[in-house]
């Protein structure tokens, strides 16, 4: 086989190329990233101070509801899965997807679920309203007209990604190398086998979920309302049982990658290979069974409280051996710093500050205080932010070169992590203090004594959101405009596996067409 | 060596530096005025030194290695890649340290999910976007429950609207923009207060800071949280459950009153409540002036000061229910239209404020339809149910 | 790779996307298997007051030694054109013996209403500790225009009750499920 490819458009729409297909998930997840940083600019506009200043209460929920839909399923996941599509085959040594064609679909389905919900926007009473959360009866007997298309939107969204995760698990058990053990697999590979499976479990749930509210808005179903016997939280555990392992969709890939750049630019092997992989089973594991510490205010009894409550905390324990393990990689190796590493350490660090801040949530009764307010979106945007998003940076400028046979701009890119890195400070942290005063969530206006915390925040966001641009002129200097020096075939001095070591740079266009040999 | 001692102090520095900040009211977590919310306070302080020291342990150690083991310092890497012992050592440690900060929580929880005993009991229904609070007496007569609707005050909706003709004054003028209500909840000092929650539309969550009290509001089922307040003082809360367009908007007060003055507050509500309502008569210009101020408060949130509406909710300004029927008009508010967010104000509204926004909705903004509606017309319309 | 290998390899990932699939089915089902699944573990830890079905009393000896209040609150649904009242807003029971209990309904409307009257204890876990052997909330109810009505509820309180619970909060709350068609109809 040749390197020959389609050209023009249909080389797009009709591929069946893992590279290609994996091209396509990074630029639409960008996309949204962009659309959906949009949304949260101007969310913090309306709250650089208080008072009612550039929109209308109602179309300040709609903001938040689709910045949140839009960064977890259009900007999050699709960049782990565009991840996946390209390095899975070329880690295992495959030539290409277990399923070829299905995986076109998977990503094809994507831009039409999120025209669906971004097409809400402009319809007769606004876009959905009611949060990422879709809490019943708010969303079902109160939703605007518009909850159906978003319910749409959800259903092919959860298409996509059960589609995209039976690929990445046919792909990992039947296309490896002859030698390429299980527990030989980088934990890149391991990590996205495990999500994989998170994601076969509990979109099903979800469509099951979204489902239920159709029926409950138009088919005379009372699943979540009390008058006809349901009970609106019911809603809430199922939602959460679903929502719990996706924390963990969107973290565990980039708990892979730092694993795969920290003892590169370490120049040493990883530290605890199989505790990595035993922790990573455990926390996916442990995700089942905690779902309900979102809902510490909903009225549990007390017995069942205490068991989330414990669950919880357990799982603060594998999440502690992978980061110190990755300390210890780090331990004694000969450092380098070249931008991925420094998104990899930054990401140890702060994911890390939001895995504190999740231990103190975890604390039933101080949950009571901290439960929906500005210290709970502190927390969970310091795992998605500097976690998943840094993750998934790092991964860029890790593998960019392989992609593109280029190095890219390493002093822009520089810039670009010391301006996020200190935005991303100045965006979240200050938002613990304001949840800690008593600022409550999902509000477009708030009292004086919120108004310091808030202004800083602002003006972090809108320096984090310009940054990005820096991001993007780098990816187009690099990847369109081919500028930077050339690659080599290892790319990174330290840096080990088989697409670095049996690949050329850029990598071929079919990845092994003759199985490699792996020792 | 020296690079790692800077290190350290710098990192301690910070700590120091963000802890102190921490113990300022405005950037913590506040401490309360209940016994159960001093311990909540104690447990997160806890909780936050836990994080701090193993955070300190962690990234220090980090940090150190960042510096000392740097490709010009150090160009041969160590080849260790595991090391069973210390493996176990970092699981177990933070188990250990987990259950350290389980015990406390876990009888904190156990205490404040401890409702029995309880002197008194309010029930508490949210709204969308308002609290109803209602005594329940044991006295076995319904008719003496004191019940009223808390509402966003006159000022806080004032300055929100910056819209309208309404609006005066900014949130940086006003103290307590966002977290003062019309009619505050009020409670004795001492009393082991029991919450009931319900909610009437969507979940809303009843939450006040200083007492610890979160509780969510589910329409169709009942919580139950208590508190019992020993410094008498105003206490305000929020909303803590995303409940819609005004969930920003419904703020909680909570009045703690010495017995005393609790029982003479008391008093004079079951007296308001024994007069029943008021159906006097009004003038055109007394209907329009009351109907102003009660639609400002009640209406202009959704049908705009200036009537002309927004989005799903629909100007009022020569809609057909302004050219129709004043009986149908008075339906409407009263009753509600089924299927739309126009809820409705029958139970919370008094017969003289319906009567007062349905006449001001008919005579202003260019509307001229030169009728008016009495509160009694509202009385015989609510309790003869519709002439069919 | 030469297309002898391709054929067993396709065969393999075939079986595997069945096998995944039949997952993605079976996590569908669990999805709605939750509705009676949290029925069941309501039923078992007494959430939200769903357990009640109908009880039946068996005559027994009252426990005398203790005291329990049980309050009787009501909360009537905004479109509800009801006045919904207990007769007694608390009584003093013995558990192991069955009282009865009334509640007041007047329909203010113009029409016939249907209601419906959802139970919900507090402290939530009590319920499975309070049987009712006679209910209105255990069928809807019909009420013609301006009818009043007396509704009777029948209970006791299982002497199984744990010693810690001192006072049961048995709220009501009244629902207006007049079929649609039938509103319209009155409407017009």
């Amino acid at each position: 086989m040749g390197d020959h490819k389609p050209t023009g458009i249909s080389r797009w729409l009709f591929t069946t190329n893992h590279k290609d297909i994996g091209t396509m998930y990074l630029v639409f997840s960008f996309i949204m990233f962009l659309i959906g940083g949009a949304m949260a600019m101007v969310i913090r506009a309306e709250l650089f101070q208080p008072g009612l200043q550039f929109v209308e209460p109602n179309f300040f929920n709609q903001m938040t509801t689709l910045h949140g839909l839009i960064m977890v399923f259009g900007a999050v996941m699709p960049a782990t899965v565009g991840l996946a599509n390209w390095l899975i085959p070329m880690m295992i040594g495959a030539p290409d997807m277990a399923l070829p064609r299905m995986n076109n679909w998977s990503f094809w389905i994507l831009p039409a679920a999120f025209i669906l919900l971004l097409s809400s926007l402009f319809m007769e009473g606004g876009a959905p309203n009611f949060g990422w959360t879709f809490y019943a009866p708010l969303s079902t007997t109160y939703g605007p007209p518009s909850t159906d298309f978003f319910i749409f939107g959800v259903h092919l969204m959860g298409i996509s990604s059960i589609m995209g995760a039976i690929n990445v698990i046919v792909t990992v058990f039947n296309m490896r190398a002859p030698g390429m053990t299980l527990m030989k697999m980088p934990l890149f590979v391991w990590t996205w086998l495990i999500t994989a499976f998170l994601l076969v479990m509990v979109m099903p749930v979800l469509a099951g979920a979204v489902t239920m509210m159709l029926t409950d808005r138009h088919f005379g179903t009372s699943f979540f309302d009390a008058a006809g016997g349901g009970d609106p939280v019911m809603f809430q555990h199922i939602f959460w049982f679903f929502g719990h392992p996706e924390v963990y969709i969107m973290i565990l890939p980039a708990f892979g990658i730092a694993s795969a750049i920290i003892p590169t630019f370490a120049r040493k092997k990883l530290f605890g290979y199989s505790s990595m992989v035993y922790a990573t089973a455990s926390i996916a594991f442990l995700s089942f069974i905690v779902w309900a510490h979102h809902m510490f205010t909903v009225g549990m009894p007390v017995k069942g409280e205490l068991f989330f409550m414990i669950a919880t905390m357990l799982i603060a324990v594998p999440t502690g051996v992978k980061v110190f393990n990755w300390v210890a990689t780090m331990w004694q190796g000969s450092i380098t710093y070249e931008t991925p590493m420094l998104y990899a350490i930054a990401f140890v660090i702060l994911f890390t500050i939001g895995g504190f801040s999740g231990v103190m949530l975890a604390l039933t009764p101080v949950d009571w205080q901290y439960h929906d307010t500005y210290f709970v979106v502190a927390h969970f945007h310091y795992v998605l932010f500097p976690g998943a998003i840094f993750g998934t940076m790092a991964a860029v400028y890790y593998w960019m070169p392989k992609w593109t046979g280029r190095m890219y701009d390493e002093k822009l890119a520089k810039v670009h992590f010391w301006l996020s890195i200190v935005f991303v400070n100045l965006t979240f942290f200050p938002m613990h203090f304001s949840g800690l005063a008593g600022m409550q969530r999902r509000v477009p206006d708030y009292n004086i004594m919120f108004s310091d915390f808030n202004m800083w925040s602002s003006i972090g966001a809108f320096g984090l959101g310009l940054t990005q641009f820096l991001f993007l002129w780098i990816l187009v200097k690099t990847c369109m405009l081919k500028k930077g020096e050339k690659a080599t075939d290892q790319v990174w001095e330290g840096a080990e596996g088989l697409e670095f070591n049996q690949l050329p740079s850029p990598a071929p266009y079919h990845s092994f067409s003759t199985p490699p040999k792996v020792d | 060596m020296s690079l790692f001692r800077k290190v350290a102090l710098a990192v301690a520095a910070l700590a120091v530096l963000v802890l102190t900040g921490c113990s300022e009211q405005a950037y913590n977590m506040r401490e309360g005025v209940t016994e159960i919310s001093k311990e909540v306070y104690e447990l997160h302080m806890i909780a936050i030194w836990v994080c701090v020291v193993i955070g300190v342990l962690t990234f220090g150690a980090m940090f150190y290695s960042m510096f000392a083991h740097r490709k010009s310092k150090n160009p041969i890497p160590a080849k260790f890649s595991h090391s069973t012992t210390v493996e176990i050592i970092w699981t177990v440690i933070p188990f250990i340290i987990l259950i350290a900060l389980a015990v406390p929580a876990v009888s904190l929880l156990i205490k404040m999910e401890d409702s029995s005993d309880s002197d008194m009991t309010v029930m508490v229904k949210g709204w969308q976007w308002k609290w109803e609070y209602k005594y329940i007496d044991g006295d076995n007569d319904p008719s003496n429950d004191v019940s009223f609707f808390s509402n966003l005050d006159e000022q806080s909706l004032k300055t929100r609207d910056n819209s309208g003709k309404n609006f005066s004054g900014t949130p940086i003028d006003y103290e307590n923009y966002l977290l003062e209500v019309d009619n505050p909840l009020v409670i004795p000092v001492g009393q082991k207060v029991r919450f009931l929650v319900t909610a009437e539309d969507v979940i809303h969550s009843f939450w006040v800071p200083d007492f610890s009290v979160k509780k969510d509001a589910i329409p169709g089922f009942v919580n139950e949280v208590w508190t019992k307040v020993d410094e008498p003082g105003i206490y305000r809360g929020v909303c803590a459950e995303l409940c819609g367009k005004d969930h920003g908007f419904m703020p909680i007060v909570v009045h703690v009153l010495e017995q005393a003055e609790y029982d003479a507050w008391m008093a004079s509500k079951v007296e308001e409540a024994k007069s029943g309502p008021d159906l006097n008569e009004r003038t055109m210009a007394q209907l329009m002036t009351e109907g102003e101020a009660a639609y400002n408060k009640y209406c202009a949130a959704c049908h705009m000061p200036n009537g002309q509406g927004n989005g799903p909710f629909p100007s009022l300004v020569g809609s057909p229910i302004i050219e129709g029927d004043i009986e149908k008009h008075i339906d409407v508010v009263v009753n509600g239209v089924s299927g739309t967010a126009m809820q409705p104000f029958g139970q919370q509204l008094t017969e003289a404020e319906i009567a007062a926004i349905v006449t001001y909705e008919r005579n202003a903004w260019g509307n001229d339809k030169g009728d008016k509606a009495q509160p009694q017309d509202v009385y015989d319309f609510k309790n003869a149910g519709k002439e069919e | 790779m030469s297309d002898i290998n391709q054929q067993p390899e396709q065969d393999k990932n075939k079986v595997m996307t069945r096998k995944l699939v039949m997952v993605v089915l079976i996590m569908l089902a669990f999805g709605f298997a939750m509705i009676p699944l949290y029925d069941v573990f309501c039923q078992i830890t007494g959430l939200n007051g769903k357990s009640n079905g109908l009880a039946v009393y068996e005559q027994q000896e009252p426990d005398t030694s203790r005291e329990i209040t049980v309050q009787f609150m009501t909360i009537t649904k905004n479109d509800m054109p009801w006045d919904f009242q207990p007769v007694q807003t608390q009584i003093k029971v013995y558990p192991g013996k069955e009282y009865e209990v009334n509640f007041r309904v007047k329909n203010r409307a113009g029409k016939a209403i249907v209601g419906q009257a959802i139970p919900s204890f507090s402290p939530n876990l009590v319920s499975q500790y309070f049987n009712k052997t006679e209910c209105f909330c255990f069928n809807q109810q019909t009420l013609a225009a301006g009818a009043t009505e007396e509704m009777p509820m029948r209970f006791f309180v299982d002497k199984d009750l744990p010693e810690k619970y001192d006072t049961i909060t048995l709220a009501y709350t009244l629902h207006n499920v007049t079929p649609a068609e039938q509103q319209t109809q009155a409407a017009d």
